[in-house]
């Protein structure tokens, strides 16, 4: 007889009460249903699991460090590579830490943009998800209806910044162009067809039968160890506590928006899951009326010391070029001083601690990664389950590797 | 709660009069000795519903002697809406700061994570390993005498930029 103790829980399992040998299971670095580089050393007995351990960094690039040599323009490519599904609001939440660090106000106009922009990518960052679960539990339909759907909002990414991915969209004081009539125009078809096609895939998936027996009661966790283990975003809410940054410290003008946050019950897979698409719902709910209400104005905030000059203006005027010269040369003076900001990201409080001494880059940037918390609570959450529930319960996570090792 | 009522907690808390300021953003900065840290934020947690962690990160800054390097904790109350911002001050020769795991079991990786490239330790961790780096690698790569790139590079000319 002998007993294992599950390292983080501490709880002790007795060896015991356990037929058969106890088998140890390499899930990842690479493997087809982590949908990440991401190694988890299993002890299983039969399909039960006792212990987990996660091995993370697989994909580490060293970002923080990366930062310290940027000029703080050149650190927005960066933040695309932490969550990869919502680039967008990396983006734009790293613009708006720079822009509290130099107090820059930028006009309404520019707020609703990004509003827009940012509840698209989390739309697109949410149908991943759901979708990817819908896999994971062998309904693969669901996945390639809409993989269409985040095609188009890759299409206005495109209309707006001309990436689709890696969007790098907007700059710091504003965007780089207003949105166009064709990004109006494919924006309001989207609005259009989207919701239809949306409800279908809720239809197939929200009250089935056999994908509700499925996911119910897989990977749970209690609102308080949830908090515990600082989680944020859709998984700390489907837990039930209603802590959202939109809300509670509202950036962007988010106080103009009427919308609601959806919270959850038992914090498991199918709780997860309903938040999410709950969530879409709202996102498109803001989207259409941040269009209605859409103020008249500049799109980008007149800062010339931060923002590009027009290219025109470059050639014919001496201010413009020597802000030019020294914005592409990454010579801006930004005060010293010390903050921290945060943005509802897709997975969660995506914070930026920011320390300038007044140089050309940041004397130091930590990113608060929402991924890279919450996920070391993945060995409790699925221990005493079973294999396939892991999986799961690890999809509706939305544990992204980008975000999760930096 | 604003930062004025949150430090007077504070300084019940800790019995004296804390190294406070409110920074230009609206944030309390709370500096703190290794030792008074666990105390601090045990009552915070109890007393004044700092019940969720936010963030542990480390910092380097070699210039200030005796406290080259600085672990800086941000706490939030989630009912009344109030974050702080807690900083612990270390000289590199006595690197050491209480855990917090055992007040938030979230503080694990976090601390993982600031070990991992400053170096710190954390006493009475349970796992104290590098997490995001190569387990054997033999320094700590976030600390500012490390430079990103390689200094014999001679294809490079950076004269007039600073670079």
């Amino acid at each position: 007889m002998s007993e294992i103790t599950i390292k983080n829980t501490g709880q002790i399992i007795s060896t015991e009460t356990i037929d058969g040998d106890i088998a140890t299971l390499n899930l990842g670095p690479t493997h087809p249903a982590t949908h990440g580089i991401f190694q988890n050393i299993l002890k299983v007995d039969g399909e039960r699991i006792l212990s987990a351990e996660p091995t993370i960094g697989y994909i580490h690039r060293a970002f923080e460090k990366l930062a310290e040599r940027r000029p703080y323009n050149q650190i927005t490519p960066i933040t695309d590579r932490l969550n990869y599904c919502s680039s967008p609001i990396n983006n734009l939440g790293w613009h708006m830490t720079v822009e509290k660090l130099a107090g820059i106000e930028v006009p309404k106009r520019v707020d609703y943009m990004r509003v827009i922009v940012m509840e698209l990518a989390r739309i697109a960052d949410h149908l991943v998800c759901n979708s990817v679960i819908g896999v994971d539990t062998g309904a693969l339909t669901g996945f390639t209806y809409m993989f269409q759907e985040r095609e188009k909002i890759y299409e206005l990414y495109e209309e707006i910044c001309g990436a689709r991915l890696t969007t790098n969209v907007g700059r710091i004081g504003g965007f780089e162009r207003d949105f166009s009539a064709t990004f109006h125009a494919k924006l309001n078809k989207f609005l259009e067809e989207f919701p239809v096609n949306f409800e279908e895939f809720d239809r197939l998936l929200t009250r089935n039968r056999i994908f509700m027996d499925r996911v119910i009661g897989a990977g749970p966790i209690t609102a308080e160890r949830a908090l515990e283990y600082s989680f944020s975003g859709p998984n700390l809410r489907a837990a039930g506590v209603d802590y959202d940054v939109r809300v509670m410290n509202p950036y962007s003008s988010y106080q103009d928006f009427d919308f609601d946050i959806p919270v959850g019950k038992d914090g498991d897979t199918y709780d997860r899951f309903v938040m999410r698409q709950e969530e879409i719902r709202q996102s498109v709910k803001i989207i259409r009326q941040a269009l209605e209400k859409m103020p008249a104005g500049d799109f980008h905030a007149n800062v010339p010391e931060f923002y590009l000059p027009p290219k025109e203006e470059v050639y014919r005027s001496m201010e413009s070029l020597i802000y030019h010269f020294k914005i592409v040369m990454g010579e801006t003076a930004i005060p010293a001083g010390e903050v921290y900001h945060a943005v509802e990201g897709g997975n969660g409080e995506l914070g930026y601690y920011l320390v300038s001494d007044g140089g050309r880059t940041p004397y130091r940037l930590h990113f608060r990664r929402p991924c890279f918390i919450y996920y070391q609570a993945y060995p409790e959450m699925i221990v005493d389950s079973v294999l396939s529930d892991a999986i799961l319960t690890m999809s509706s996570m939305n544990v992204i590797a980008g975000e999760l090792d930096a | 709660m604003d930062n004025q009522l949150l430090l007077t907690h504070i300084t019940s808390i800790m019995g004296a009069e804390p190294q406070a300021e409110i920074d230009n953003y609206g944030m309390l900065n709370v500096a703190v000795s290794a030792d008074a840290l666990i105390g601090l934020v045990e009552g915070l947690k109890s007393q004044q519903g700092f019940i969720y962690l936010t963030d542990i990160c480390g910092a380097h800054y070699p210039e200030r002697v005796g406290g080259e390097f600085e672990v800086v904790y941000h706490l939030h109350n989630l009912v009344a809406n109030q974050r702080v911002r807690i900083k612990v001050a270390l000289s590199e020769s006595a690197l050491t700061v209480p855990t917090l795991t055992g007040l938030y079991a979230g503080a694990n990786w976090m601390e993982r994570e600031t070990f991992d490239f400053y170096g710190i330790q954390f006493d009475g961790h349970p796992d104290l390993r590098r997490i995001l780096n190569m387990d054997d690698m033999d320094y700590h790569p976030l600390r500012k005498q490390y430079a990103l790139e390689d200094e014999t590079r001679t294809d490079k000319n950076d004269t007039f930029f600073g670079r």
